[in-house]
């Protein structure tokens, strides 16, 4: 059942109650064990779309099912999804250890079986040393690996990850990008990853769904059909300048659309 | 010397040469004890007093605590009320206000009369005035949750009560502390106040009740002498406050961590 849609998104829209056009209707297909980023400037509705998907914000109209069932009720289905948001968002009081197993902890995972898994998880993130560490002593990189560790100890099959980068420099993003394409293969998750930054999108994704602002909208849609593992050497080479340069230019049309709308520089 | 040795060493300087330039101005200027004692004088009567001022200070002590107790135990009651609805906190945050901007000196003779119960007339009195800094601070400690958080705690289906004991208690904590480092003083204060107030009516043996006699005995060093009593006293109660943040948030929250 590999092509089963881990999630559908059936003209799901957003509008604010003031009439602000978050999200224009969007109709989308995630496969299960795909990588798919959603691509775009501020303001185009790729972390509202995500929140959509994770259940953290209600759709206007329109529907998102995760494994055929509305958002919500996913449960039933025995699958779980994670979400990894923009900053850490640690506890810092808690020790390391402590954050990893906190959906653990609120789910009444019992104890001994609850570390076991934290250590698993910070082991896949190569924290496993810095369990008894508090947060505030570890760097930006470490504090998000120690977020995705968070989001992988629930064992997810859906991932959904909001600018989970976006704050790093960028030696750290990349290796970290690295790491991210390493889990998704060996735990063969659905990942569904939002970013403002066309490299990141050309080096992780299978697939990546352009978007546009004023209103929200997705308008295009570029498959990336290089093979598995990705290295260092993939950043330099032909292939990703190509599929950079039509990332490229397929934003640009979009914002050409509605250069008439900006204000002339 | 370490930042840390500084922090003691220069205040004490400080204190030494202005008690020196008193002891010196009251000895050279020849000014007798009931108008102004000198730090010596003073010294030498906490001492012959010792028995008398003590207990007072004990009598007073024991006020400040039990009102500090109170205002703890009530303060963060009214917090956690506030928070569970906006529109609690909407009804009943100007009457926390009225009651913080409400001369204490003003309504304690009402109280005193009211309340049969010296000790509870007093202990009234001092947790009106030692209440709303611990209100004020435990409820926007209560609200000052990181969003990003709340937003995960959400995604995990976490219950009200895990949301509290696990997310808003612990962000509310370095706030709670700074309530309790402003009412220990207030406690005090309070207690004194309301001493004063209650006066020679019976009530009072704790310290503002032997200032206030020494007043009408001109014995002015003994005044010095519980007035230092009641400084020394509220100083140690801010620092115990301040220890048991440091103690509580060290480590991890940016106020009590120490940047090299």
């Amino acid at each position: 059942m590999t092509d089963a849609p881990a999630v559908e998104i059936l003209s799901a829209e957003k509008t604010y109650p003031n009439g602000t056009q978050a999200l224009l209707p969007v109709n989308l297909q995630v496969r299960e064990g795909e990588l798919l980023t959603l691509l775009g400037p501020s303001g185009c509705g790729k972390s509202t779309l995500l929140k959509m998907i994770a259940g953290l914000l209600p759709a206007s109209d329109g529907r998102v099912l995760l494994w055929r069932k509305p958002v919500g009720q996913a449960e039933g289905s025995g699958k779980r999804l994670s979400f990894v948001f923009q900053e850490a968002t640690l506890m810092p009081w808690a020790r390391v250890g402590a954050n990893v197993r906190l959906p653990l902890d609120l789910a009444g995972v019992p104890r001994a079986e609850a570390d076991a898994r934290v250590h698993e998880a910070l082991q896949l993130v190569g924290l496993d040393k810095f369990t008894h560490h508090l947060p505030r002593e570890l760097s930006g990189g470490m504090q998000m690996r120690v977020s995705i560790a968070r989001g992988l100890v629930t064992r997810p099959q859906l991932l959904l990850m909001d600018e989970p980068f976006g704050a790093l420099d960028e030696i750290t993003r990349n290796r970290l990008d690295g790491e991210l394409l390493e889990l998704w293969q060996q735990q063969k998750l659905t990942v569904i990853f939002v970013t403002h930054s066309i490299h990141e999108a050309v080096f992780l994704s299978q697939r990546v769904v352009v978007m546009a602002a004023r209103p929200g909208r997705v308008v295009d849609e570029l498959l990336i059909d290089e093979p598995y593992p990705r290295s260092a050497e993939f950043r330099v080479s032909t292939a990703f300048s190509q599929h950079a340069r039509r990332l490229q230019d397929s934003l640009q049309r979009a914002s050409g659309s509605d250069a008439d709308l900006l204000p002339a520089r | 010397m370490t930042p840390q040795a500084q922090r003691f060493a220069y205040p004490l300087l400080v204190a030494v040469v202005l008690l020196a330039l008193w002891q010196g101005l009251v000895t050279g200027l020849d000014i007798p004890p009931f108008l102004v004692p000198s730090p010596l004088k003073v010294a030498q009567t906490l001492v012959l007093d010792a028995g008398l001022l003590f207990a007072a200070l004990a009598n007073t002590l024991w006020i400040t605590l039990l009102s500090f107790a109170a205002a703890i135990v009530v303060g963060v009651g009214i917090a956690f009320l506030f928070v569970q609805n906006r529109l609690i906190e909407t009804a009943l945050f100007p009457y926390a206000v009225l009651l913080q901007v409400t001369p204490i000196v003003a309504i304690a003779p009402l109280i005193i009369i009211w309340v049969k119960d010296p000790t509870a007339s007093l202990v009234i009195c001092a947790t009106l005035v030692a209440l709303f800094p611990i209100i004020a601070n435990t409820t926007l400690g209560l609200r000052s949750v990181n969003p990003g958080l709340l937003s995960y705690f959400r995604l995990n289906h976490a219950t009200r009560w895990q949301t509290l004991v696990r997310l808003r208690i612990p962000s509310a904590l370095p706030y709670f502390f700074v309530g309790l480092r402003i009412s220990s003083g207030l406690a005090l204060i309070g207690a004194v106040v309301a001493e004063f107030v209650a006066g020679t009516g019976g009530t009072g043996t704790g310290l503002a009740y032997q200032i206030l006699q020494a007043g009408y005995q001109l014995n002015i060093p003994r005044m010095f002498a519980a007035l230092l009593l009641i400084t020394v006293t509220g100083v140690a109660l801010f620092g115990l406050m301040s220890w048991l943040s440091a103690w509580a948030l060290g480590g991890w929250h940016e106020s009590e961590v120490h940047h090299d």
